[in-house]
């Protein structure tokens, strides 16, 4: 059983799916979700574990070797990456229990978590996966998921946001899949370890480089790089609240991850950083993307759509750590990529309770909701603070790490714009701490609020603890990403 | 109890404080004496540390390992100690204090009050503690954010907009400067421990060291060295005792004391001394000196003009810093304490008419001593020692720092500590000359005795006792700074 596990990360949420449809009945469904999720979330940490002790771990599907077979390869990074999505699963799932009673149609709930599940196990094999077609499939499974998911939100706009979504998607997804078909045309091949020996073999051609930049500029697509970011904020905004927890925490981090495979497992950093001049363009690129989009956040009135945008600036951090190409910098890369899954999840469950209470998360419609909720914006400050990247939060770390990467290259004024954008984003989390804790409460049904129920607020209280614990025990997540960035670096020089 | 337990509990005990205040918060009476009882058993538990820090002994102790280049300690040395001393001796003073004022003046949420003031304390302890830059920067944005619901205590508009002031310099300069300075440092010597002598000496160009002074000095906002000064004045629609222990004392001393440490065991006074930015630093710092002066005389409301009596006063402290000799480094630190004392005073003083004759400004204050005759005797020789002249402590500082500045070859500097010294003195003095010597308005009610309750005028009574009593015995102090230097 325990040499399945590779398999089994992604048979059973897959499984799981088809059978929340079959029941048709929502409560089940659940049920069927969290069970499922836990186990993965367990298997997961298993895997992890064997990664540290055995280190990568190689899987053939169906018992075909590689490169004829599919392979699944489980390094360091991968394993680090299927604990985040899995946690942020298994936290997410039962928070939607509660959540999507409330937000969506009975009738659609078991088709809900079916969905939920599919783009959980999308999401799983893109990281498991040593084959780069197997990739492109399991991005097009997570991704149709997500359109259905978002779609299911309640605002009509959330059809338009999904439809957007999918225009925008699609076109990354065909990029990619160009990428992979020139890759199997100069080679044959589509294992990625087998591409990685098959590439620099190769006589100089155009192809190749036309290849890298399909896969990259697909990639950075999902990953909502500035300025292929445009689908991002609505979708965040409209989707019911358990799915943007979900997949703001998720999609564009394995996305992220898919950048990091393509360039350091297949193309080697050598091709892509020093040939291809990657950094070149990621670097600036993800500066404007920090500095603008935390600006947009600034002046946002709904404070799901401020923290899509907040999220963009991000995504940028994370990306500008990759493109610094150092062993500090990647390491910040990934360790953002975890840290802020775990502080966005936070602040998008926080804001979902409000949304249960409320049915608006309008900074006008929040004024003095500290009193009424004081445990859900208690999550959100906590969430607020990690984001903002305040010493003991797991955003103070990755930041540190971000900066020393900079100033290591010498760019110290990248390092004060790391440092000048944290104070944007005290701007706009502040807008939300004086509105909630420092203004009367302006609404009519005054008695009607009341905290959030416990099915909502322990999930959103888990992932809000780990915000703190992962800032005062930084121990396991650095240790976790440095070693998968000197995997990555490693790999090819 | 062993040194690093009580060491951690020293640090401990404001925030167990928070929380019991908390819970009593119904219960008034209790609550306030819960407050001044863990004031005292502060204070008394930071006395113990004395004993062992003269016989050799740096107590150190690390809390937690953040992650593997980043941990979380304490650790004893003579600076941190004296400044401990003295925030939490003046807790209990202000305890007692607030507890006349904030009754006597019906302020509203006084459980918050309390329980914040006694975080801002624990806050304190924390920086004053430290054993790393990293802790000490924690425990500064703690400080930051603590503070904050104190100076919007009121919750009017213009509490609020003085907040944003507050919270944005302080918030902008701490993380845009500081922590960049801080980070830089890590980079450049790998550590951020606190030794004797500093770590940054050798591990980069005088051109980049000089850099990161400058960004030290202005990034340590609470310093409030101009032009970031804007907080402290906006901080003075806090209920005052608010103003006198943290924007007086606590907060502004993190300030000043954050520089000292840093100019002492980062940097290391000799790297400090050769730095090419030293020399220009120390000019502008002096002229905070001479413009806070200055706008602290075209201040009609008094609070107003102690804060900026208060920025003027604290660049003398950076401006021992930079000085970076001995002489300069022990006035300095004495005269984190002999501000504290006579600066204390002088805001109880304008807290009391506050509470007893409802008067902010001076020009309204006319006669007022002849009703108010201790207040404003507290006033008089609060301000002695703010000038720097016999019987008051002030007096003491002065000397060394100017020793200090001869020492540096700096005799202009000299001429500014005089010509600042002047200048406060007429600042100062008008309040009880007005008070005592100007015929009172014709409109006023009363002509009997109305002091402030009586909390307030022992709270001043203390304050400014202390005050005479530190001129006359200036030696422990002496001893703890010599220290500084002995390890």
């Amino acid at each position: 059983m325990m040499n399945h596990l590779p398999v089994l990360q992604v048979i059973i949420p897959l499984l799981a799916a088809p059978l929340c449809v079959i029941v048709r009945n929502g409560q089940i469904a659940g049920v069927i979700a969290v069970a499922s999720s836990w186990v993965s979330l367990w298997m997961a940490w298993k895997i992890f574990q064997l990664v540290q002790v055995a280190g990568t771990i190689s899987y053939n599907l169906g018992g075909w070797l590689a490169p004829v077979g599919i392979e699944y390869r489980i390094d360091t990074l991968a394993a680090f990456v299927l604990i985040l999505v899995t946690l942020v699963g298994a936290v997410v799932t039962p928070y939607a229990i509660t959540s999507v009673k409330k937000e969506i149609d009975e009738s659609k709930e078991s088709l809900f978590y079916a969905a939920f599940l599919l783009c959980l196990s999308g999401l799983l094999g893109i990281v498991v996966t040593g084959d780069i077609f197997n990739v492109f499939v399991f991005l097009e499974i997570s991704s149709l998921s997500a359109y259905a998911l978002i779609a299911l939100g309640k605002d009509r706009r959330a059809l338009i946001a999904s439809y957007q979504y999918l225009i925008m998607g699609s076109v990354g997804a065909t990029f990619i899949v160009i990428g992979i078909g020139m890759l199997y045309v100069m080679t044959g091949s589509l294992n990625m370890a087998d591409l990685a020996i098959l590439l620099p073999e190769l006589p100089s051609n155009r192809i190749i480089p036309v290849a890298f930049a399909f896969l990259t500029i697909g990639v950075c697509l999902k990953l909502a790089l500035f300025p292929l970011h445009v689908w991002l904020p609505n979708a965040y905004a409209y989707a019911p609240s358990a799915v943007t927890a979900f997949i703001a925490s998720t999609a564009t981090k394995v996305a992220i991850y898919m950048l990091l495979r393509i360039c350091f497992t297949i193309f080697g950093p050598d091709f892509s950083f020093v040939k291809m001049q990657l950094g070149a363009i990621l670097l600036p690129l993800s500066v404007i993307a920090i500095f603008s989009m935390s600006l947009v956040a600034i002046f946002q009135t709904n404070v799901k759509r401020m923290l899509a945008y907040s999220s963009l600036a991000q995504i940028g951090y994370i990306v500008l750590g990759i493109s610094l190409f150092t062993n500090t910098g990647l390491t910040a890369g990934i360790l953002h990529l975890f840290n802020h899954a775990v502080i966005k999840g936070s602040l998008f469950m926080a804001l979902g309770c409000v949304m249960y209470r409320l049915n608006s998360v309008d900074l006008e419609s929040m004024r003095g909701l500290g009193k009424k909720m004081p445990l859900t914006m208690g999550a959100f400050l906590v969430g607020g603070f990690s984001l903002i990247g305040v010493p003991f939060t797991a955003g103070f770390i990755s930041k540190w790490y971000l900066i020393q990467g900079a100033l290591e290259k010498g760019l110290w004024p990248v390092a004060l714009l790391v440092l000048m954008t944290s104070l944007m984003a005290v701007v706009y989390i502040w807008r939300v701490v004086e509105s909630v804790y420092f203004s009367e409460f302006g609404g009519s049904d005054a008695d009607e609020i009341t905290e959030a129920p416990l099915g909502l607020l322990l999930p959103t209280w888990a992932l809000a603890i780990l915000c703190l614990y992962f800032g005062i025990n930084g121990t396991f997540t650095v240790l976790a990403a440095s070693s998968a960035a000197a995997n990555l670096m490693g790999v090819g020089s | 109890m062993t040194y690093p337990q009580i060491l951690c509990l020293i640090v401990a005990i404001p925030f167990m404080g928070a929380g019991l205040i908390l819970l009593a918060g119904k219960y008034h009476n209790l609550r306030d004496t819960l407050s001044l009882l863990v004031a005292m058993v502060l204070c008394g538990t930071v006395y113990q540390l004395i004993e062992p820090l003269r016989q050799g002994n740096f107590t150190q102790v690390t809390l937690l390992e953040v992650t593997p280049s980043l941990s979380l300690g304490l650790s004893v040395e003579p600076l941190g100690l004296l400044f401990a001393l003295v925030a939490s001796f003046l807790w209990i003073v202000t305890g007692l204090y607030a507890i006349g004022y904030m009754r006597g003046h019906h302020e509203k949420n006084q459980t918050r009050f309390f329980a914040c003031f006694a975080i801002a304390i624990g806050g304190a302890m924390g920086v004053s503690f430290s054993s790393n830059l990293f802790t000490l920067f924690a425990f500064y944005e703690l400080l930051t954010l603590c503070t904050f619901p104190l100076v919007t205590h009121h919750g009017t508009d213009e509490a609020k907009k003085a907040g944003r002031i507050y919270l944005g310099i302080l918030l902008a300069t701490s993380v845009g400067l500081q922590l960049f300075a801080i980070i830089w440092t890590w980079n450049l010597a790998g550590t951020l421990d606190f030794r004797p002598n500093g770590i940054l000496a050798g591990t980069a160009s005088n051109r980049v060291l000089s850099i990161l002074i400058v960004l030290f000095v202005f990034g340590v906002g609470k310093a409030a060295v101009m032009p970031f000064h804007r907080w402290l004045p906006a901080a003075m629609v806090a209920p005052t005792p608010v103003s006198a222990l943290l924007h007086a004392v606590a907060v502004v001393k993190v300030g000043v004391f954050t520089i000292l440490k840093v100019a002492i065991y980062i940097f290391g006074l000799d790297t400090l001394a050769q730095l090419g930015s030293t020399p220009w630093l120390r000019w502008i710092v002096a002229a905070t000196i001479i413009l806070g002066s200055l706008v602290a005389f075209t201040k009609d409301n008094l609070k107003a003009r102690l804060a900026y009596s208060t920025i003027s006063q604290l660049s003398y402290i950076v401006l021992a810093a930079l000085l970076a000799n001995e002489f300069a480094i022990i006035g300095g630190g004495m005269h984190i304490a002999m501000h504290a004392f006579g600066k204390i005073t002088l805001f109880f003083a304008a807290g009391s008419v506050l509470v007893a004759s409802h008067k902010t400004n001076i020009s309204d204050m006319k006669g007022l001593g002849r009703r108010m005759p201790l207040t404003f005797a507290a006033f008089f020789v609060g301000s002695l020692s703010i000038i720097g002249v016999p019987p008051a402590g002030g007096a003491w500082s002065k000397w060394f720092l100017g020793l200090g500045t001869i020492e540096a070859g700096e005799q202009g500097l000299l001429a500014v500590l005089m010509v600042s010294s002047l200048l406060s003195l007429v600042y100062l003095l008008e309040v009880p000359i007005r008070a005592f010597f100007s015929s009172p308005e014709p409109d006023q009610e009363g002509t009997g005795i109305q002091e402030a309750p009586w909390p307030c005028l022992l709270a001043m009574g203390i304050s400014g006792g202390m005050t005479v009593g530190l001129f006359l015995f200036p030696d422990f102090l002496y001893e703890m700074m010599t220290m500084v230097f002995a390890a």
